[in-house]
């Protein structure tokens, strides 16, 4: 089965998604990570603002089968959470891209979303883990 | 797919969590063709096993089935297995992940007239369990299977395929283990859910395997239990028999039983939504022990594991700590086991 993979996202090697929203970003893991996880039944998100380095984990996410680290797109500071999805996890598998998104974000640097993967990058990423 | 003891197996088909409460509510079918089998004729093919095992196969009837473990002569566990006992014959039933292992220790091992022979290349399995298992199985079948008591089987045809017709399983639930040739269980599996699915037979893989067994109770072989620990502290004292025959392991198994061991099993259940997995401590104050086993329970719809603790450690009832990636939840020590079907 064909992941979606949104063209107007970007994203990283480690199955996260970023949408600009302003001068802040908007994160979650993708429809393909969400898949090869199984039914998410736990979330564990930062109780407060705090900087992340690229590639640092921020949180975990578990189904019932694996556990998996949460990892920061780009440098950032984390300003929100998505508490929805930590009292009803399956919106990750039902709706990644939207009602299932996890953090959001302010960036070091905004222009660092140009260094991260376009959809036609990620899709080729995907295919060769398939 | 995941590739499991040589054999490309699903570890889902629609989700664990859907499959699990299918065979809960309906039922599940599973392909356990990867498990292992061995077969003992001769005069002496019962006396042979029942020296290899801690319980009492002397006794069994034709027709009946039991759970066994098979321990070395240090009371580690070799294995559990199943043992069924046939008119002309006995069958070893062994995990996957053992049967090259253990059909060294039982040739090694048997005494007398006995033939041995893996037969596992020859012998495919399929489950059906949940509570409408059998009224699925009865309209393919001329057996009466309301006359086939929990642990018996018998032999005859399902869906016109020869077929040892087993309720035995590793659900928590009634159903049955159908042990088929290799060649019959494609059609066998297509039968089942074509006639099984309008009444909510789904298919179920590895995953939720996995999550009724522990809701179950039931050892997993290789995460419960293995060489190092013995039947007595994992909780399987009812499958060990001091009867007048001896075993291999018995010498050390009565010590352990005079004496007590060191350490046993206990069911945990989490208060908060964490998920316990295997070698997270179990902390009591101080830590008392460690998970073999955890998972997220679609039942209970927590986290609910097995572990170790110090025979002087807590029982159930008793609030304790699982250590989570370095933080600590709350959880319970339980009865085991957390889940046992309703009976009719």
């Amino acid at each position: 089965m064909e992941s979606t993979i949104p063209d107007d996202l970007r994203y990283t090697a480690s199955d996260e998604w970023v949408r600009r929203d302003g001068d802040e970003m908007v994160s979650g893991i993708t429809a393909f990570a969400a898949e090869q996880l199984g039914d998410i039944v736990y979330l564990q998100f930062p109780t407060a603002k705090e900087h992340y380095d690229q590639g640092q984990a921020y949180g975990e996410i578990e189904s019932v089968k694996a556990v998996s680290d949460l990892n920061a797109p780009l440098a950032c500071e984390i300003v929100d959470v998505n508490w929805d999805v930590d009292e009803n996890p399956a919106l990750v598998n039902d709706d990644p891209y939207g009602r299932g998104w996890l953090v959001r974000f302010k960036p070091d640097d905004a222009t660092d979303y140009e260094s991260l993967l376009d959809a036609a990058a990620y899709r080729q990423s995907v295919t060769e883990r398939s | 797919m995941v590739p499991f003891a040589g054999f490309s197996m699903p570890l889902q088909y629609a989700g664990i969590i859907d499959e699990h409460r299918a065979v809960r509510q309906a039922m599940g079918i599973f392909d356990l063709s990867h498990m292992g089998e061995f077969r003992l004729t001769g005069p002496d093919a019962v006396a042979a096993v029942d020296l290899l095992v801690t319980n009492d196969v002397r006794g069994m009837e034709t027709g009946q089935v039991k759970y066994t473990p098979m321990c070395y002569p240090d009371g580690g566990i070799v294995d559990d297995i199943l043992v069924y006992r046939y008119a002309d014959r006995m069958m070893l039933v062994v995990n996957a992940a053992n049967i090259d292992k253990d059909l060294d220790w039982v040739r090694g091992h048997v005494e007398g007239d006995v033939v041995l022979d893996d037969v596992s290349d020859d012998t495919a399995l399929i489950a059906v369990q949940g509570p409408k298992a059998e009224a699925l199985l009865q309209q393919l079948t001329d057996l009466e299977l309301n006359s086939i008591p929990y642990y018996h089987f018998a032999e005859g045809e399902v869906g016109g395929v020869r077929a040892t017709i087993s309720r035995t399983g590793y659900t928590g639930e009634d159903g049955f283990e159908l042990y088929v040739a290799p060649e019959d269980t494609a059609p066998l599996w297509r039968r089942l859910l074509e006639q099984g699915e309008p009444d909510g037979l789904r298919r179920a893989g590895l995953g939720a395997r996995d999550t009724l067994r522990l809701e179950a109770g039931y050892m997993l072989y290789g995460n419960d239990i293995d060489h190092t620990t013995s039947p007595l502290e994992a909780g399987l004292g009812w499958t060990v028999k001091f009867g007048e025959n001896d075993f291999v392991g018995r010498g050390v198994l009565e010590g352990q039983k005079a004496r007590g061991t060191p350490r046993r099993m206990v069911a945990i259940a989490m208060e908060g939504r964490a998920i316990p997995r295997p070698h997270y401590p179990i902390v009591r104050g101080e830590p008392v022990g460690s998970l073999t086993s955890g998972t997220f329970s679609p039942t209970f719809e927590r986290g609910i594991g097995l572990g170790y603790v110090a025979a002087s450690g807590p029982r159930p009832g008793d609030d304790i700590e699982i250590e989570i990636r370095g933080q600590r939840h709350a959880a319970q020590v339980v009865k085991k086991p957390m889940y046992r079907r309703e009976r009719s």
